[in-house]
């Protein structure tokens, strides 16, 4: 089996998990690559202060997109708050596999959307 | 010309490394040793100062400098006092933006770029058109990669079209745009032009002359030279009028207190030191590629296009963006595979040891307008062969294996 392009990993990549749009939402984020111009948006529904729904939508490489499939499945039923909590070691150790340097934004993109959608805050993962 | 690129290779350190196959001469080429060992040799034995110490050393590395500054004006047909060399294409389009544009665009008027340009040819206009309240227009692209020129005479004849901005080579798409035409139309109504000839310049044998842009840029770092240099050719008259970009050393004849007067061209443009090795190494680079013929240059790209064009469709699903008509665009081709985003395909070539750029190429106005977020691409250049296209295809194959496909 390919050491990066996994099988959990293409699998998500073609059939990824929430993705789509919710309407209506709480909250939403946009954001994209400036690398390779890929974007990504979520909506989020809100329910007891946790994320009760999730949805991603956007196009990207396998690594971006099996990343916000992944975690999108994780994210749903945690506390809003937690989120912000959640940075780039976790985001890599989800998917599972090694990121070199040139793929680390593809794997921190949606992790970045969900942080922007819950805190606002738009900075790269870290 | 197929023996040739096999004899030229060797000429290239780079390409020793085991199993490299570099596609990717449309971001920077490679550098043949001629060129490495003449900034060498400045460095060792001709580095000082230039223009203004009186010593041999001095002198010398001068006329190293200026001489590069003459072969590389001969090189594109073209005069050395209205050569100006900079940082690169991006810095030069800036300067003529900055300089010519904040004093000749303002209010209500446009300035016409297409939708195939690299960033470089659009951002310094819209920061220009910002900050002037002048509006930034674009000239489509059809189906085939080709500049909608209706639209174009349709902007010149609302007559509000100060300057045209056009790329002579897609660094996308691969299209060669008419640049003569689009300079005979833009000047029937009064407004000048900017070529962008960054994948021009390597691949072409140029006549600005017979072009007859107003101003003509390229960059060193894509025609075989050094990164950190590259060139604006312009009109006397112009240059003679337009404000300095930068100030400082060099660019001036006199300094007073208050104000400055300017030094003749072409170093009115050229504050502070030189980049004098680079513009040695750029000197180099002409010469090598001279040596070859730029006739043969063309007609090597020319060929691994066809071949190119011929062999990647073999791959299942694969779209080739572009004129279908190799006689009709440069050694540059994007292409998209269903099921793969170019980013892996990037990947999966470059474990292979094929080297092919994905991404948005610094043109995402373009990118939208096909639909796509990102391609691969593979662009040529004298040191690649038929074989080197042939291990494309077959990275190409292997990725959709790993892909399941």
């Amino acid at each position: 089996m390919d050491a990066l392009y996994r099988d959990y990993i293409l699998d998500h990549y073609k059939r990824p998990r929430n993705f789509g749009t919710l309407d209506p939402h709480d909250l939403e984020w946009h954001d994209h690559n400036p690398l390779c111009g890929d974007e990504l948006g979520v909506h989020i529904v809100v329910e007891d202060g946790k994320v009760a729904e999730l949805r991603f939508h956007g196009q990207g490489c396998a690594i971006s997109q099996a990343s916000a499939s992944i975690s999108s499945e994780e994210l749903i039923g945690m506390p809003v708050g937690d989120v912000s909590k959640l940075d780039a070691d976790w985001a890599i150790d989800q998917l599972g596999i090694e990121i070199s340097p040139t793929r680390r934004k593809c794997a921190l993109l949606s992790l970045k959307v969900m942080r922007g959608a819950t805190t606002g805050d738009a900075s790269w993962p870290e | 010309m197929s023996a040739t690129a096999v004899d030229v290779r060797a000429d290239f350190p780079v390409l020793d490394r085991e199993g490299l196959v570099y596609l990717d001469s449309a971001a920077t080429s490679q550098k043949p040793h001629q060129v490495i060992e003449a900034m060498d040799d400045y460095y060792r034995n001709s580095n000082a100062p230039i223009h203004r110490s009186v010593y041999p050393l001095a002198a010398e590395a001068t006329e190293l400098f200026e001489g590069a500054r003459e072969r590389v004006a001969r090189f594109v047909g073209w005069d050395a006092r209205t050569t100006i060399f900079t940082r690169n294409a991006t810095e030069a389009i800036n300067l003529v933006a900055y300089a010519w544009g904040r004093e000749n665009v303002g209010q209500g008027d446009e300035v016409l770029i297409t939708r195939m340009e690299h960033h470089s040819n659009i951002v310094p206009w819209q920061l220009l058109c910002q900050e002037r309240g002048a509006r930034l227009r674009y000239v489509s692209v059809d189906r085939d990669g080709e500049l909608a020129m209706d639209e174009l005479d349709e902007a010149l004849g609302e007559g509000r079209v100060k300057l045209v901005g056009v790329a002579h080579i897609s660094n996308v798409l691969g299209t060669l745009n008419p640049v003569e035409d689009v300079v005979r139309r833009a000047r029937a109504v009064g407004a000048l032009t900017l070529v962008d000839g960054s994948q021009a310049a390597p691949q072409l044998s140029l006549d600005l002359r017979a072009i007859d842009a107003d101003f003509y840029v390229w960059t060193g770092h894509k025609a075989l030279g050094p990164t950190g240099i590259g060139v604006l050719h312009g009109r006397a008259e112009l240059l003679e009028q337009m404000r300095p970009f930068l100030g400082g050393g060099h660019m001036i004849s006199r300094v007073d207190d208050q104000t400055s007067t300017w030094n003749e061209l072409p170093w009115k443009f050229e504050a502070g030191t030189s980049e004098i090795a680079e513009a040695v190494g750029l000197g180099a680079a002409v010469d090598y590629l001279s040596a070859i013929g730029m006739d043969s240059v063309r007609a090597h790209e020319r060929e691994l296009t066809a071949y190119a064009l011929e062999r990647m469709p073999e791959i299942d699903g694969l779209t080739v963006f572009g004129p279908p008509d190799p006689e009709r665009r440069g050694g540059v081709i994007s292409f998209a595979m269903p099921g793969i985003h170019p980013h892996d395909i990037g990947e999966l070539c470059g474990r292979e040891g094929v080297c092919v750029r994905a991404g948005h190429h610094c043109a995402q106005p373009l990118m939208r307008d096909m639909g796509v977020p990102a391609t691969a691409r593979a662009s040529f250049h004298v040191y690649n062969s038929r074989y080197d296209i042939d291990r494309l295809v077959d990275a190409l194959a292997k990725a959709r294996e790993v892909f399941e496909l």
